[in-house]
Protein backbone atom coordinates (compact mmCIF):
# COMPACT_ATOMS: atom_id res chain seq x y z
CA UNK A 1 0.00 0.00 0.00
CA UNK A 2 1.66 3.19 -1.11
CA UNK A 3 1.53 6.74 0.12
CA UNK A 4 -0.91 7.86 -2.57
CA UNK A 5 -3.67 5.61 -1.23
CA UNK A 6 -3.10 6.83 2.33
CA UNK A 7 -3.60 10.32 0.91
CA UNK A 8 -6.92 9.25 -0.62
CA UNK A 9 -8.04 7.71 2.68
CA UNK A 10 -7.11 10.83 4.64
CA UNK A 11 -8.88 12.99 2.05
CA UNK A 12 -11.97 10.82 2.49
CA UNK A 13 -12.01 11.30 6.26
CA UNK A 14 -11.55 15.07 6.00
CA UNK A 15 -13.32 15.95 2.74
CA UNK A 16 -15.92 13.14 2.77
CA UNK A 17 -18.55 15.12 4.70
CA UNK A 18 -17.85 18.24 2.61
CA UNK A 19 -18.44 16.40 -0.67
CA UNK A 20 -21.36 14.43 0.78
CA UNK A 21 -22.99 17.61 2.09
CA UNK A 22 -22.55 19.35 -1.25
CA UNK A 23 -24.08 16.34 -3.03
CA UNK A 24 -27.05 16.56 -0.63
CA UNK A 25 -27.28 20.31 -1.33
CA UNK A 26 -27.28 19.81 -5.10
CA UNK A 27 -29.81 17.01 -4.61
CA UNK A 28 -32.21 19.29 -2.72
CA UNK A 29 -31.83 22.12 -5.22
CA UNK A 30 -32.35 19.75 -8.14
CA UNK A 31 -35.44 18.30 -6.44
CA UNK A 32 -36.81 21.81 -5.96
CA UNK A 33 -36.19 22.70 -9.62
CA UNK A 34 -37.98 19.52 -10.72
CA UNK A 35 -40.98 20.71 -8.68
CA UNK A 36 -40.58 24.20 -10.24
CA UNK A 37 -39.48 25.71 -6.94
CA UNK A 38 -36.40 27.82 -6.36
CA UNK A 39 -35.03 25.57 -3.65
CA UNK A 40 -32.69 26.11 -0.70
CA UNK A 41 -29.13 27.47 -0.90
CA UNK A 42 -26.45 25.00 -1.98
CA UNK A 43 -24.95 24.99 1.53
CA UNK A 44 -28.30 24.29 3.24
CA UNK A 45 -27.33 20.78 4.49
CA UNK A 46 -24.34 22.33 6.31
CA UNK A 47 -26.55 25.03 7.86
CA UNK A 48 -28.92 22.28 9.02
CA UNK A 49 -26.21 20.23 10.70
CA UNK A 50 -24.51 23.26 12.28
CA UNK A 51 -27.89 24.30 13.63
CA UNK A 52 -28.47 20.82 15.09
CA UNK A 53 -25.23 21.26 17.07
CA UNK A 54 -26.68 24.46 18.56
CA UNK A 55 -29.86 22.71 19.72
CA UNK A 56 -30.44 20.78 22.92
CA UNK A 57 -30.03 17.03 22.59
CA UNK A 58 -32.87 15.21 24.30
CA UNK A 59 -32.10 11.52 24.73
CA UNK A 60 -34.34 8.77 25.94
CA UNK A 61 -31.35 6.49 26.55
CA UNK A 62 -27.65 7.30 26.31
CA UNK A 63 -27.15 3.94 24.62
CA UNK A 64 -28.57 5.59 21.52
CA UNK A 65 -25.71 8.10 21.30
CA UNK A 66 -23.17 5.26 21.61
CA UNK A 67 -24.87 3.32 18.80
CA UNK A 68 -24.88 6.40 16.60
CA UNK A 69 -21.17 6.97 17.14
CA UNK A 70 -20.63 3.30 16.19
CA UNK A 71 -22.75 3.89 13.07
CA UNK A 72 -20.55 6.83 12.10
CA UNK A 73 -17.31 5.00 13.00
CA UNK A 74 -18.01 1.92 10.88
CA UNK A 75 -19.23 4.09 8.00
CA UNK A 76 -15.90 5.93 8.03
CA UNK A 77 -14.04 2.59 8.26
CA UNK A 78 -15.98 1.29 5.23
CA UNK A 79 -14.91 4.37 3.26
CA UNK A 80 -11.30 4.27 4.43
CA UNK A 81 -11.01 0.63 3.27
CA UNK A 82 -12.21 1.60 -0.22
CA UNK A 83 -10.04 4.69 -0.52
CA UNK A 84 -7.00 2.71 0.69
CA UNK A 85 -7.58 0.51 -2.37
CA UNK A 86 -8.46 -2.34 -0.01
CA UNK A 87 -10.90 -5.22 -0.04
CA UNK A 88 -14.32 -4.27 -1.44
CA UNK A 89 -16.05 -7.16 0.34
CA UNK A 90 -14.62 -6.08 3.70
CA UNK A 91 -15.81 -2.53 3.06
CA UNK A 92 -19.31 -3.86 2.33
CA UNK A 93 -19.30 -5.74 5.65
CA UNK A 94 -18.23 -2.62 7.53
CA UNK A 95 -21.06 -0.72 5.84
CA UNK A 96 -23.56 -3.42 6.88
CA UNK A 97 -22.35 -3.32 10.50
CA UNK A 98 -22.78 0.45 10.41
CA UNK A 99 -26.34 0.01 9.11
CA UNK A 100 -27.14 -2.43 11.90
CA UNK A 101 -25.92 0.08 14.51
CA UNK A 102 -28.33 2.65 13.05
CA UNK A 103 -31.16 0.11 13.43
CA UNK A 104 -30.08 -0.55 17.04
CA UNK A 105 -30.05 3.18 17.77
CA UNK A 106 -33.64 3.46 16.56
CA UNK A 107 -34.63 0.26 18.37
CA UNK A 108 -33.18 1.39 21.72
CA UNK A 109 -35.91 4.00 22.30
CA UNK A 110 -39.56 3.59 23.25
CA UNK A 111 -41.18 5.43 20.37
CA UNK A 112 -43.37 3.14 18.25
CA UNK A 113 -42.56 5.24 15.16
CA UNK A 114 -38.86 4.71 15.78
CA UNK A 115 -39.46 0.97 16.15
CA UNK A 116 -41.47 0.76 12.92
CA UNK A 117 -38.66 2.66 11.19
CA UNK A 118 -36.09 0.25 12.58
CA UNK A 119 -38.10 -2.82 11.54
CA UNK A 120 -38.49 -1.42 8.04
CA UNK A 121 -34.79 -0.60 7.84
CA UNK A 122 -34.06 -4.27 8.64
CA UNK A 123 -36.37 -5.30 5.79
CA UNK A 124 -34.62 -2.88 3.47
CA UNK A 125 -31.24 -4.36 4.42
CA UNK A 126 -32.67 -7.77 3.63
CA UNK A 127 -33.81 -6.39 0.28
CA UNK A 128 -30.58 -4.74 -0.88
CA UNK A 129 -27.92 -6.92 0.72
CA UNK A 130 -28.04 -9.79 -1.91
CA UNK A 131 -27.50 -7.34 -4.77
CA UNK A 132 -24.73 -5.51 -2.89
CA UNK A 133 -22.91 -8.84 -2.35
CA UNK A 134 -23.21 -9.63 -6.07
CA UNK A 135 -21.30 -6.44 -6.97
CA UNK A 136 -17.94 -7.45 -5.38
CA UNK A 137 -18.51 -11.02 -6.64
CA UNK A 138 -18.91 -9.71 -10.18
CA UNK A 139 -15.73 -7.69 -9.89
CA UNK A 140 -13.92 -10.75 -8.53
CA UNK A 141 -15.01 -12.93 -11.46
CA UNK A 142 -13.92 -10.29 -13.98
CA UNK A 143 -10.75 -8.92 -12.39
CA UNK A 144 -9.78 -11.87 -10.18
CA UNK A 145 -9.47 -9.76 -7.04
CA UNK A 146 -11.57 -8.05 -4.41
CA UNK A 147 -8.97 -5.29 -4.08
CA UNK A 148 -10.23 -1.86 -5.16
CA UNK A 149 -6.77 -1.02 -6.50
CA UNK A 150 -6.88 -4.04 -8.84
CA UNK A 151 -10.43 -3.29 -9.98
CA UNK A 152 -9.41 0.27 -10.89
CA UNK A 153 -6.44 -1.11 -12.86
CA UNK A 154 -8.72 -3.51 -14.80
CA UNK A 155 -9.89 -3.47 -18.42
CA UNK A 156 -12.15 -0.60 -19.56
CA UNK A 157 -14.51 -3.25 -20.98
CA UNK A 158 -15.41 -4.53 -17.50
CA UNK A 159 -18.43 -2.21 -17.28
CA UNK A 160 -19.89 -3.92 -20.39
CA UNK A 161 -19.24 -7.35 -18.89
CA UNK A 162 -20.91 -6.25 -15.65
CA UNK A 163 -23.82 -4.33 -17.21
CA UNK A 164 -26.43 -6.49 -15.48
CA UNK A 165 -24.72 -6.03 -12.12
CA UNK A 166 -24.57 -2.28 -12.75
CA UNK A 167 -28.32 -2.15 -13.46
CA UNK A 168 -29.02 -4.17 -10.31
CA UNK A 169 -26.71 -1.92 -8.29
CA UNK A 170 -28.44 1.23 -9.58
CA UNK A 171 -31.73 -0.31 -8.44
CA UNK A 172 -30.58 -0.94 -4.87
CA UNK A 173 -28.76 2.42 -4.85
CA UNK A 174 -32.23 3.98 -4.71
CA UNK A 175 -32.82 2.09 -1.46
CA UNK A 176 -29.40 2.95 -0.02
CA UNK A 177 -29.87 6.65 -0.80
CA UNK A 178 -33.29 6.56 0.92
CA UNK A 179 -35.11 7.71 -2.19
CA UNK A 180 -38.72 7.12 -3.21
CA UNK A 181 -40.18 4.58 -3.99
CA UNK A 182 -38.05 2.82 -1.36
CA UNK A 183 -37.85 5.43 1.42
CA UNK A 184 -40.07 3.35 3.70
CA UNK A 185 -37.92 3.53 6.86
CA UNK A 186 -37.33 7.30 6.94
CA UNK A 187 -38.13 10.03 4.47
CA UNK A 188 -37.03 13.49 3.40
CA UNK A 189 -40.58 14.26 2.37
CA UNK A 190 -43.14 15.23 4.99
CA UNK A 191 -46.22 13.73 3.37
CA UNK A 192 -45.77 10.02 4.02
CA UNK A 193 -47.62 7.72 6.43
CA UNK A 194 -44.42 7.31 8.48
CA UNK A 195 -42.40 10.49 8.24
CA UNK A 196 -39.15 10.30 10.17
CA UNK A 197 -39.25 6.65 11.23
CA UNK A 198 -35.68 5.75 12.17
CA UNK A 199 -34.75 9.23 13.37
CA UNK A 200 -37.96 9.99 15.30
CA UNK A 201 -36.29 9.95 18.73
CA UNK A 202 -33.00 11.54 17.69
CA UNK A 203 -32.48 15.25 18.17
CA UNK A 204 -29.73 17.84 18.24
CA UNK A 205 -26.21 16.36 18.17
CA UNK A 206 -27.49 12.82 17.65
CA UNK A 207 -29.41 13.79 14.52
CA UNK A 208 -26.36 15.67 13.28
CA UNK A 209 -24.33 12.45 13.63
CA UNK A 210 -26.88 10.61 11.49
CA UNK A 211 -26.70 13.32 8.83
CA UNK A 212 -22.88 13.29 8.75
CA UNK A 213 -22.96 9.48 8.56
CA UNK A 214 -25.25 9.71 5.54
CA UNK A 215 -22.92 12.17 3.86
CA UNK A 216 -20.07 9.68 4.25
CA UNK A 217 -22.39 6.94 2.98
CA UNK A 218 -23.26 8.96 -0.12
CA UNK A 219 -19.58 9.42 -0.96
CA UNK A 220 -18.96 5.68 -0.47
CA UNK A 221 -21.87 4.80 -2.78
CA UNK A 222 -20.57 7.27 -5.37
CA UNK A 223 -17.19 5.53 -5.07
CA UNK A 224 -18.87 2.15 -5.69
CA UNK A 225 -20.52 3.58 -8.79
CA UNK A 226 -17.15 4.99 -9.87
CA UNK A 227 -15.56 1.53 -9.65
CA UNK A 228 -17.63 0.31 -12.62
CA UNK A 229 -16.22 3.06 -14.84
CA UNK A 230 -12.86 3.47 -13.05
CA UNK A 231 -10.67 1.88 -15.77
CA UNK A 232 -12.04 4.41 -18.30
CA UNK A 233 -10.06 7.09 -16.48
CA UNK A 234 -11.12 9.89 -14.16
CA UNK A 235 -12.21 12.21 -16.99
CA UNK A 236 -14.90 9.78 -18.18
CA UNK A 237 -15.69 7.86 -15.04
CA UNK A 238 -16.47 10.71 -12.64
CA UNK A 239 -19.02 12.54 -14.87
CA UNK A 240 -20.79 9.25 -15.71
CA UNK A 241 -20.93 8.26 -12.04
CA UNK A 242 -22.24 11.70 -11.01
CA UNK A 243 -24.90 11.73 -13.77
CA UNK A 244 -26.13 8.25 -12.76
CA UNK A 245 -26.09 9.38 -9.12
CA UNK A 246 -28.39 12.29 -9.90
CA UNK A 247 -30.64 10.15 -12.09
CA UNK A 248 -31.71 8.79 -8.70
CA UNK A 249 -33.08 12.25 -7.86
CA UNK A 250 -35.35 12.02 -10.91
CA UNK A 251 -36.56 8.59 -9.77
CA UNK A 252 -37.14 10.04 -6.30
CA UNK A 253 -39.37 12.79 -7.64
CA UNK A 254 -41.42 10.69 -10.02
CA UNK A 255 -42.35 7.83 -7.70
CA UNK A 256 -44.59 7.31 -4.70
CA UNK A 257 -43.59 5.14 -1.75
CA UNK A 258 -44.03 1.37 -2.14
CA UNK A 259 -45.10 -1.15 0.48
CA UNK A 260 -42.31 -3.12 2.14
CA UNK A 261 -43.41 -6.42 0.55
CA UNK A 262 -43.23 -4.98 -2.94
CA UNK A 263 -39.85 -3.44 -2.15
CA UNK A 264 -38.31 -6.73 -1.00
CA UNK A 265 -39.83 -8.71 -3.88
CA UNK A 266 -38.80 -6.16 -6.50
CA UNK A 267 -35.21 -5.88 -5.31
CA UNK A 268 -34.77 -9.65 -5.03
CA UNK A 269 -36.19 -10.14 -8.53
CA UNK A 270 -33.79 -7.53 -9.88
CA UNK A 271 -30.90 -9.18 -8.01
CA UNK A 272 -31.75 -12.54 -9.61
CA UNK A 273 -32.69 -11.28 -13.07
CA UNK A 274 -29.81 -8.87 -13.61
CA UNK A 275 -27.21 -9.75 -10.97
CA UNK A 276 -27.19 -13.56 -10.88
CA UNK A 277 -27.86 -13.89 -14.63
CA UNK A 278 -24.93 -11.58 -15.31
CA UNK A 279 -22.68 -13.70 -13.06
CA UNK A 280 -23.83 -16.89 -14.84
CA UNK A 281 -23.09 -15.61 -18.34
CA UNK A 282 -19.76 -14.01 -17.35
CA UNK A 283 -17.66 -17.02 -18.53
CA UNK A 284 -19.03 -16.55 -22.06
CA UNK A 285 -18.31 -12.81 -22.44
CA UNK B 1 -24.83 34.72 13.89
CA UNK B 2 -26.78 31.66 14.87
CA UNK B 3 -27.44 28.96 12.28
CA UNK B 4 -30.93 28.64 13.75
CA UNK B 5 -32.01 31.52 11.52
CA UNK B 6 -30.72 29.72 8.42
CA UNK B 7 -32.49 26.44 8.98
CA UNK B 8 -35.71 26.77 10.97
CA UNK B 9 -37.58 23.47 10.97
CA UNK B 10 -41.29 23.72 11.55
CA UNK B 11 -43.86 21.64 13.32
CA UNK B 12 -47.44 22.36 12.40
CA UNK B 13 -50.29 21.48 14.72
CA UNK B 14 -53.97 22.16 14.05
CA UNK B 15 -55.57 22.58 17.49
CA UNK B 16 -59.19 22.15 16.38
CA UNK B 17 -59.02 24.68 13.57
CA UNK B 18 -61.41 24.83 10.60
CA UNK B 19 -58.41 23.98 8.32
CA UNK B 20 -58.57 27.34 6.56
CA UNK B 21 -55.30 28.49 8.12
CA UNK B 22 -53.78 25.02 7.69
CA UNK B 23 -54.36 25.16 3.96
CA UNK B 24 -52.76 28.61 3.80
CA UNK B 25 -49.82 27.33 5.86
CA UNK B 26 -49.28 24.40 3.54
CA UNK B 27 -49.59 26.79 0.59
CA UNK B 28 -46.31 28.33 1.83
CA UNK B 29 -44.55 25.10 0.85
CA UNK B 30 -45.87 25.19 -2.73
CA UNK B 31 -43.83 26.49 -5.69
CA UNK B 32 -45.49 29.93 -5.52
CA UNK B 33 -44.13 30.76 -2.04
CA UNK B 34 -41.52 27.99 -1.60
CA UNK B 35 -40.35 28.60 1.98
CA UNK B 36 -37.58 26.01 1.50
CA UNK B 37 -35.71 28.96 -0.09
CA UNK B 38 -35.04 30.03 3.49
CA UNK B 39 -34.20 26.52 4.65
CA UNK B 40 -37.63 26.11 6.23
CA UNK B 41 -38.77 22.50 6.34
CA UNK B 42 -42.04 21.07 7.59
CA UNK B 43 -40.73 18.24 9.78
CA UNK B 44 -43.76 16.58 11.33
CA UNK B 45 -41.60 15.54 14.31
CA UNK B 46 -41.44 17.68 17.50
CA UNK B 47 -37.93 16.45 18.38
CA UNK B 48 -36.59 17.87 15.11
CA UNK B 49 -38.54 21.11 15.16
CA UNK B 50 -37.45 24.66 16.07
CA UNK B 51 -40.72 26.50 15.53
CA UNK B 52 -44.18 25.29 16.55
CA UNK B 53 -46.95 26.74 14.38
CA UNK B 54 -50.41 26.34 15.85
CA UNK B 55 -53.77 27.10 14.28
CA UNK B 56 -57.24 26.96 15.80
CA UNK B 57 -58.84 27.68 19.17
CA UNK B 58 -57.61 25.05 21.62
CA UNK B 59 -60.08 22.83 23.43
CA UNK B 60 -59.63 20.33 26.24
CA UNK B 61 -58.80 17.46 23.85
CA UNK B 62 -56.17 19.28 21.83
CA UNK B 63 -54.68 21.01 24.90
CA UNK B 64 -52.96 17.81 26.07
CA UNK B 65 -51.53 17.15 22.61
CA UNK B 66 -50.34 20.74 22.27
CA UNK B 67 -48.63 20.76 25.66
CA UNK B 68 -47.02 17.42 24.89
CA UNK B 69 -45.68 18.62 21.52
CA UNK B 70 -44.33 21.80 23.11
CA UNK B 71 -42.58 19.82 25.86
CA UNK B 72 -41.00 17.44 23.35
CA UNK B 73 -39.36 20.20 21.30
CA UNK B 74 -35.69 20.73 22.24
CA UNK B 75 -34.58 24.27 23.19
CA UNK B 76 -34.19 26.87 21.78
CA UNK B 77 -37.69 26.97 20.35
CA UNK B 78 -40.39 29.47 19.37
CA UNK B 79 -44.16 29.31 19.02
CA UNK B 80 -46.29 31.05 16.41
CA UNK B 81 -50.07 31.34 16.73
CA UNK B 82 -51.72 31.59 13.32
CA UNK B 83 -55.15 32.97 12.56
CA UNK B 84 -57.91 34.66 14.53
CA UNK B 85 -58.88 31.49 16.42
CA UNK B 86 -55.33 30.83 17.60
CA UNK B 87 -54.95 34.45 18.68
CA UNK B 88 -58.13 34.87 20.70
CA UNK B 89 -60.57 32.11 19.88
CA UNK B 90 -62.02 34.09 16.96
CA UNK B 91 -65.72 33.58 16.41
CA UNK B 92 -65.62 30.66 18.86
CA UNK B 93 -64.32 32.84 21.70
CA UNK B 94 -67.58 32.78 23.64
CA UNK B 95 -68.15 29.06 23.06
CA UNK B 96 -68.20 26.94 26.24
CA UNK B 97 -65.83 24.29 24.86
CA UNK B 98 -62.78 26.30 23.76
CA UNK B 99 -59.94 27.94 25.67
CA UNK B 100 -59.83 30.86 23.22
CA UNK B 101 -56.24 31.38 22.13
CA UNK B 102 -53.08 29.33 22.12
CA UNK B 103 -51.46 31.57 24.75
CA UNK B 104 -53.94 30.22 27.32
CA UNK B 105 -52.08 26.92 27.10
CA UNK B 106 -48.45 27.49 26.02
CA UNK B 107 -46.29 30.66 25.75
CA UNK B 108 -46.64 32.27 22.31
CA UNK B 109 -43.90 34.42 20.75
CA UNK B 110 -45.44 35.63 17.50
CA UNK B 111 -49.09 36.28 16.59
CA UNK B 112 -50.12 36.11 12.93
CA UNK B 113 -53.57 37.66 12.41
CA UNK B 114 -56.11 36.89 9.70
CA UNK B 115 -59.08 34.66 8.96
CA UNK B 116 -57.59 32.81 7.24
CA UNK B 117 -54.03 34.16 7.66
CA UNK B 118 -52.44 34.85 4.26
CA UNK B 119 -49.30 32.90 3.27
CA UNK B 120 -47.37 36.18 3.05
CA UNK B 121 -48.19 37.08 6.63
CA UNK B 122 -47.37 33.53 7.79
CA UNK B 123 -43.91 33.79 6.19
CA UNK B 124 -43.53 37.22 7.83
CA UNK B 125 -44.44 35.59 11.16
CA UNK B 126 -41.71 32.97 10.70
CA UNK B 127 -39.16 35.71 9.97
CA UNK B 128 -40.15 37.44 13.23
CA UNK B 129 -39.86 34.13 15.08
CA UNK B 130 -36.31 33.80 13.72
CA UNK B 131 -35.42 36.98 15.61
CA UNK B 132 -36.81 35.44 18.81
CA UNK B 133 -34.87 32.22 18.20
CA UNK B 134 -31.62 34.07 17.61
CA UNK B 135 -32.09 36.09 20.81
CA UNK B 136 -32.69 32.88 22.80
CA UNK B 137 -29.69 31.20 21.26
CA UNK B 138 -27.48 34.19 22.24
CA UNK B 139 -28.86 34.16 25.79
CA UNK B 140 -28.03 30.47 26.12
CA UNK B 141 -24.43 31.05 25.04
CA UNK B 142 -24.18 33.95 27.52
CA UNK B 143 -25.60 31.85 30.35
CA UNK B 144 -23.17 29.03 29.61
CA UNK B 145 -20.25 31.47 29.78
CA UNK B 146 -21.40 32.71 33.20
CA UNK B 147 -21.88 29.16 34.45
Amino acid sequence: MNLEYWGFALAFIVLGPVVGGLLAGIDRRLTARMQSRQGPPLLQPFYDVLKLFEKDTTVVTHLQTLYLWAFLFFMVIAGVIIFLGGNLLLSLFAMTVSGIFLCLAAESTNSPYSKIGSAREMLLMMAYEPMLIIVPLGFFLVVGSFQVADILAGEPSQVVQLLGVLIGFLFVLTIKLRKSPFDISTSHHGHQELVKGLTTDMSGRDLALVEIGHWYENVILLAWLYLFFGPLGLLWALPIAVVLFFAEVLVDNTNARLKWGTTVKASWWVAVLFGVTNLLVLPFI
Amino acid sequence: MSFLTKSPWILHYAATSCNGCDIELLACLTPLYDVERFGIINTGNPKHADILMVTGSVNEESRKVLENLYEQMPDPKAVIAIGACALSGGIFREAYNVYGGIDQVIPVDVYVAGCAARPESIIDGVVRALGVLEERSKNRVRQRKVA
